[in-house]
């Protein structure tokens, strides 16, 4: 393990990891076949504190860097991706506007409820029409005596059907959009105006619920706005960009699951009389794989550790997001290849990884993006 | 009232673990130590005993510095303080009962909680042990443990052949913990972070008083021998005739 990580998170990642063992694992398969995660499971999540250990510790959370948090992290990717997402929101991108943004009366009241999980929050800015280009939004926000009354539709947004509070970024100037007329705010559930849409039914992801967020003239206080007036676009960059490294550390902590899978089909699995290990083309799949995961780590230790010294990441999480789901995309797939007939099979879990893991390369920005921003970033002035 | 619970630093029960190549012990590079499980169920009945009738619990674990690992782990678990008793010479199950009795003697707990046994060695000796030096009540191989209103008596389940065995013991007493007890409680980030913050007190055998002088030695350890391949037979027949001729069981 990284040298760079404290012990309390490496002790802490012994009992994720033994959760996820123990507890996780064994209910996986249920998990996918009723789209829910059982609430023992996210009772015992909560007794653990995994909901709050990016929150401030002033807030009830435990407030981990980003280094320890993205460790944490991959330990618990390693069962069901659903798992992994009711509880990032509230850690990434649903406190962390809050917790940056947030007056002092927004703080004591949301994060002590983020932070125990007693809330799960949702971040609503994806758009029919806006997705890696957030200017293009259409959502509006309009100042009345009485409030904000928003009007619009979100869609892809995850953990919408429970969630008890959203930080939804809208229009407030069309004129200036990205350059100041962007805002953020905090709407509670039930708000008058804000309905929940379709579900949608997804390739992967079982049990991670996303849906459409519609605002029908839909009030929020004043006391509702986060942050100035006209900030929500930079809001909303800043978070993106830890979100793309938890992102990173999920694909890894699949990957490595999906090649201890692999090593181990390869060592029982006989053909010609001699486990499939010992013929080449299994073992550069192995080799492959292991290598390309080994630099994905680095990538993801070295980047998070340089946001936690307070350098800006914009980059080089792009590269880190970029290289580490493009290589547990290629681990599954070869993993998935290694195993032959029986890697088809749904019993052997790799086609769930398969088309779990495949999320990964869109959500949190597109590979495309991804080298769009880097590439951007080396041609500039 | 006040639990005491013993815990052993033992290799992680899931190591391949490899013998040291004079036959002494264990290799240990790059094997990973943890609570033994079984202390680890005692940990975590005492805490619940805690938690429905109020008090204090204590760990002890005997061994060099590392050991400190395992108490830190039990406080993250919910354990208010830890004594860590050093000592790095060699020790057996007789020994580890009579420091632990001086512990006992210093504390005077309600309740003193171990482990069935250490999943290193198996011995399963030292509760037994300790009870008859402190002349104290035992129910060993718990399954269930409640302790009455008045805190003056425990009501211990164990399991046995065919049934359930359930004793009363008066207090103070020495309970062991079986396999089915409980399920330990994993350890939160938030008491992880708590835990570093709680005392653990350094004694040393001789300021405790005790004694040690170890009546077994260990002279070898050797692996257990290599399983040879089974065979398929053709019928009933011929499956009799191996069992008479061949093991020699019929």
């Amino acid at each position: 393990m990284d040298e760079r990580i404290t012990q309390d998170a490496r002790h802490f990642i012994d009992s994720v990891s033994r959760f996820v063992k123990d507890e996780c694992m064994p209910v996986e398969d249920s998990i996918e076949e009723t789209g829910r995660l059982p609430e023992a499971l996210v009772r015992t999540m909560r007794d653990m504190g995994l909901f709050g250990l990016r929150i401030p510790s002033e807030y009830g959370g435990a407030g981990m860097n980003l280094l320890d948090y993205c460790y944490v992290l991959k330990e618990l990717s390693k069962s069901h991706d659903a798992i992994r997402a009711i509880m990032s929101v509230n850690n990434g991108i649903g406190s962390m506007a809050i917790v940056n943004e947030g007056t002092e009366e927004q703080k004591r009241h949301y994060l002590p409820l983020l932070a125990s999980g007693e809330y799960i929050a949702s971040f609503a800015l994806t758009e029919p029409g806006a997705g890696s280009d957030a200017s293009a939004l259409t959502t509006m926000a309009e100042r009345t005596e009485k409030g904000w009354v928003l009007n619009g539709m979100k869609h892809f947004i995850t953990n919408a059907p429970i969630a008890d509070i959203f930080t939804v970024i809208a229009l407030t100037d069309k004129e200036k959009r990205a350059k100041g007329g962007i805002s953020a705010f905090l709407v509670d559930k039930g708000s008058r105006g804000l309905r929940i849409g379709n579900v949608h039914s997804t390739m992967g992801g079982k049990g991670w619920l996303q849906a459409e967020v519609i605002f029908e003239d839909c009030l929020v206080p004043d006391a509702g706005l986060l942050g100035m007036p006209g900030s929500g676009f930079r809001i909303a960059m800043k978070t993106l960009n830890e979100g793309r490294l938890s992102a990173a550390a999920s694909a890894i902590g699949i990957g490595e699951r999906l090649l201890s899978m692999g090593v181990e089909y390869a060592k029982l699995r006989k053909q010609f009389g001699k486990p499939i290990a010992e013929f080449e083309a299994i073992q550069w799949m192995l080799a492959d794989s292991a290598t390309e995961l080994y630099a994905a780590d680095r990538m993801l230790a070295d980047t998070a550790s340089r946001f936690d010294h307070g350098e800006d990441i914009r980059t080089h999480s792009s590269m880190t997001k970029l290289f580490a789901t493009e290589a547990a995309f290629r681990v599954a797939d070869r993993v998935l290849q290694l195993h032959g007939g029986m890697g088809f099979m749904k019993e052997t879990k790799i086609e769930r990884l398969f088309r779990d893991i495949r999320a990964y390369r869109i959500f949190e920005g597109t590979s495309e993006i991804q080298r769009f921003m880097i590439a951007r970033e080396l041609l500039k002035d | 009232m006040k639990i005491l619970v013993t815990i052993k630093r033992v290799s992680d029960p899931e190591a391949k673990l490899k013998i040291r190549p004079d036959g002494t012990g264990i290799q240990t590079e790059g094997v990973k130590f943890v609570v033994n499980p079984f202390d680890e169920i005692a940990v975590e009945e005492a805490l619940r005993i805690k938690e429905k009738h109020t008090g204090e619990v204590v760990v002890v674990s005997i061994g060099d510095k590392v050991v400190t690992e395992q108490i830190r782990a039990a406080l993250a678990m919910g354990v208010d303080r830890g004594i860590f008793v050093n000592y790095t010479g060699s020790y057996d199950s007789y020994d580890v009962a009579g420091i632990l009795a001086k512990v006992v003697e210093q504390e005077q707990p309600d309740i003193i909680i171990l482990g069935k046994q250490a999943v290193d060695d198996d011995m399963g000796q030292a509760g037994f042990m300790l009870a008859e030096m402190l002349g104290y009540p035992q129910a060993a191989f718990a399954s269930k443990v409640e302790i009455s209103d008045d805190k003056k008596t425990a009501k211990v389940t164990r399991e046995i052949d065919g049934g359930l065995e359930t004793k009363e013991v008066g207090l103070p007493c020495i309970i062991t913990a079986d396999l089915r007890l409980n399920t330990p409680r994993y350890a939160s980030l938030p008491n992880i972070m708590k835990a570093k913050q709680k005392p653990v007190k350094e004694v040393t055998v001789d300021a405790l008083g005790a004694v040690v002088k170890p009546h077994v030695t260990i002279k070898k350890l050797t692996e257990p021998p290599k399983r040879k391949g089974g065979v398929k037979v053709e019928s009933v027949q011929d499956l009799v005739g191996k069992l008479k001729n061949e093991a020699k069981v019929l």
